[in-house]
């Protein structure tokens, strides 16, 4: 029976053999290798863990007012340090750390939210308009030119107001529009050139199916510079929700920990006494893109047959 | 019947505010099963587009393409989109000029002919892994198992073109179009193409299309010879005959351009004069005229007909004189 078995098994090992390494795991084998890929992927990990046990490592309640006795006393509470409180504490006398901490779980939601939001309609559009060109493409690019033409901001802003009342999810769909048309120019201009390309044209010649070609010939060509614009959509997204929570279109939760929210209120309201109080949740968004953004950067490079070693 | 008639087969480039400009214009050849036909000419001369034309693969807009071309008596282009795509790959199969971008880079070799053996053979993934592995080996790529999960890039300029014919020939199309396929590569390395390709075309019946402008390759290749001028055939010939006594002086002058090893010490080689002009000026006389050493005054003024010559057929008004093209020798 055993024997059966693996006789039986053995050309399926062979081709399985064969095929070898997929690209996937051949990429990931590649990222291993380059500093880059690891440092990235360190900070991403790091971002993701904090995200997860945030409630668990931060010190304090992020949301109790400590302090509460100055505020009696009439004085208010001058944000900053404090002795007790590492990073000091926000206008409302929040631990500013555990409002860090815990803010990255907001951050990492709204952020990647967006992003992946913003990338599968943006995908949808330039791939509809690359595949089929034609009419079809000229009348999707000019809805695109449309949002471009919007600055982004405003554009977050009508798409944030068309909604009765502002919640977290509104804030992320706003921000993910802003990606969309820059999705959608970058993959239907890589889709085109693909169109005109020699391989699609050999392709075409054996007869493979309209669909195939699309999906199996032009796609995998032309989503690297998708894949990193997105990284970099990342960063500016986190931004953009903070942007919208400023003019009253944001999250309407007060004591939601957010560091875009954070920054805003911080940069906005004592910049001039406690600039710290802005720099932290700055230093934290710069180092979570740049975290992303590499990642994303040795992710299109490791994926890129032509680079392989 | 042939296996391919090709009738009056015209091309036009239209582009808006422009003059249209015809790339090919009445061609017509046959190919019979087996048979390797050559299509010669320098670049510009149309036959590029006439390979593409016959497979539709050219631009849907842009260009209209008139004549018939019937591959086992059906026009191909009277076909639907479908039909058309049926018939590509499993029916007529096409090798193009360079390797490396005729091959998608991001997938594995062996994904590429399965992909096409799945198509038109209704095979399953593993009939047509091991079936795949079948044709490296038969185009001469060794170790063909471990060759399947490489990708294009990491294959030889000759491993790739080898990999290109062996999809091509996948679902053993009758008709091959070749495009020019050892352009791209090394001398040594052309040869072993060449070599390939007529073994395959002898074993497998597979008629051929040769589209070239190496006339070396047509001597080791090709039956028959279609010489192209400004999209219209000026000569055709059996391989011999032409290399032997080319009657259209431009054939000639091709051959008289070549460097050969048998030439005396000190010959030189005789290149045409100018260049391929842009537009096609066959409607005032014949096109080859203004850089023609044998123009007589009535080739500028009546366009000369592709009329029976010997065995094959010849556009000119004052062909080269068989004791004349004793230069132009066989090689």
């Amino acid at each position: 029976m055993n024997t059966l078995l693996t006789k039986k098994k053995e050309p399926i090992d062979k081709l399985a053999a064969a095929s070898g390494r997929s690209l996937g795991a051949e990429a990931l084998r590649r990222m291993l290798r380059s500093p880059v890929a690891i440092t990235g992927g360190a900070i991403t990990v790091l971002f993701l863990l904090l995200a997860i046990f945030a409630p668990l490592i931060a010190p304090k309640d992020p949301y109790e007012r400590y302090l509460q006795d100055k505020v009696s006393l009439g004085q208010g509470i001058i944000p900053g340090a404090q002795p007790g409180f590492p990073l000091g504490v926000d206008d409302f006398g929040r631990d500013y750390l555990s409002r860090l901490l815990v803010g990255a779980q907001q951050t990492l939601l709204v952020g990647v939210l967006a992003t992946v939001i913003g990338v599968l309609v943006g995908v949808l559009i330039g791939g509809l308009a690359g595949a089929f060109g034609g009419w079809v493409d000229t009348v999707l690019m000019r809805l695109v030119d449309v949002m471009l033409s919007v600055p982004s901001l405003l554009l977050a802003i009508s798409v944030a107001a068309l909604f009765q009342k502002p919640s977290q999810w509104t804030v992320i769909l706003a921000v993910s529009m802003i990606g969309v048309p820059i999705f959608a120019r970058l993959l239907r201009g890589s889709m085109l050139s693909q169109r005109g390309s020699d391989h699609v044209l050999a392709a075409t010649s054996l007869g493979v199916k309209r669909t195939a070609i699309v999906f199996r010939h032009m796609l995998p060509n032309s989503l690297g510079p998708v894949i990193v614009q997105a990284t970099l959509t990342l960063a500016t997204a986190i931004l953009e929700a903070a942007a919208l929570s400023f003019l009253g279109l944001g999250d309407p939760d007060p004591n939601r920990a957010e560091w875009g929210i954070m920054l805003s209120r911080a940069a906005r309201q004592f910049l001039d006494v406690r600039p710290e109080l802005a720099y932290y949740p700055a230093i934290a968004i710069i180092v979570v893109a740049l975290g992303f953004t590499l990642l994303g950067e040795s992710l299109r490079e490791a994926l890129d047959p032509k680079n392989r070693r | 019947m042939a296996l391919l008639e090709v009738r009056d087969l015209t091309v036009n480039f239209v582009r808006r505010g422009e003059r249209s400009f015809t790339a090919v214009d009445g061609v017509s050849f046959d190919v019979e099963p087996g048979q390797t036909v050559g299509l010669v000419g320098e670049s510009g001369c149309g036959k590029s587009v006439t390979s593409l034309a016959i497979m539709r693969l050219l631009a849907r807009r842009g260009n209209t393409v008139s004549g018939s071309v019937r591959f086992e008596g059906t026009d191909l282009l009277k076909l639907s989109d479908k039909d058309m795509r049926d018939r590509r790959g499993r029916d007529l199969g096409m090798v193009f000029q360079d390797p490396l971008s005729s091959l998608n880079p991001v997938i594995p070799i062996g994904l590429q002919i399965t992909e096409v053996l799945e198509r038109h053979r209704g095979m399953s993934r593993k009939a047509a892994s091991i079936e795949a592995t079948d044709l490296l080996d038969k185009v001469g790529i060794p170790d063909p198992s471990r060759r399947l999960s490489e990708y294009p890039h990491q294959l030889s300029g000759g491993m790739r073109q080898r990999a290109l014919i062996a999809i091509a020939l996948a679902c053993r199309p009758r008709l091959l179009i070749a495009d020019e396929p050892t352009t791209a590569l090394d001398v040594t390395i052309q040869a072993q193409i060449l070599a390939l390709l007529r073994e395959l075309v002898q074993d497998t019946g597979t008629a051929l299309i040769m589209i070239t402008h190496d006339l070396g390759v047509v001597a080791g290749l090709c039956d028959e010879v279609n010489v192209l001028y400004g999209g219209k055939i000026v000569e055709r010939a059996q391989r011999h005959q032409l290399f032997a006594e080319p009657r259209h002086p431009y054939t000639h002058g091709l051959l008289a351009s070549i460097p050969r090893l048998d030439a005396g010490r000190g010959e030189k080689l005789i290149p045409i004069r100018g260049s391929v002009a842009d537009n096609i000026p066959w409607d005032h006389g014949c096109a080859f005229a203004p850089r023609c050493p044998n123009a007589l005054p009535v080739c500028r003024e009546t366009q000369p007909q592709l009329v029976p010559d010997r065995a094959g057929l010849l556009r000119c008004h004052n062909p080269v004189r068989p004791a004349v093209a004793a230069g132009g020798g066989a090689r």
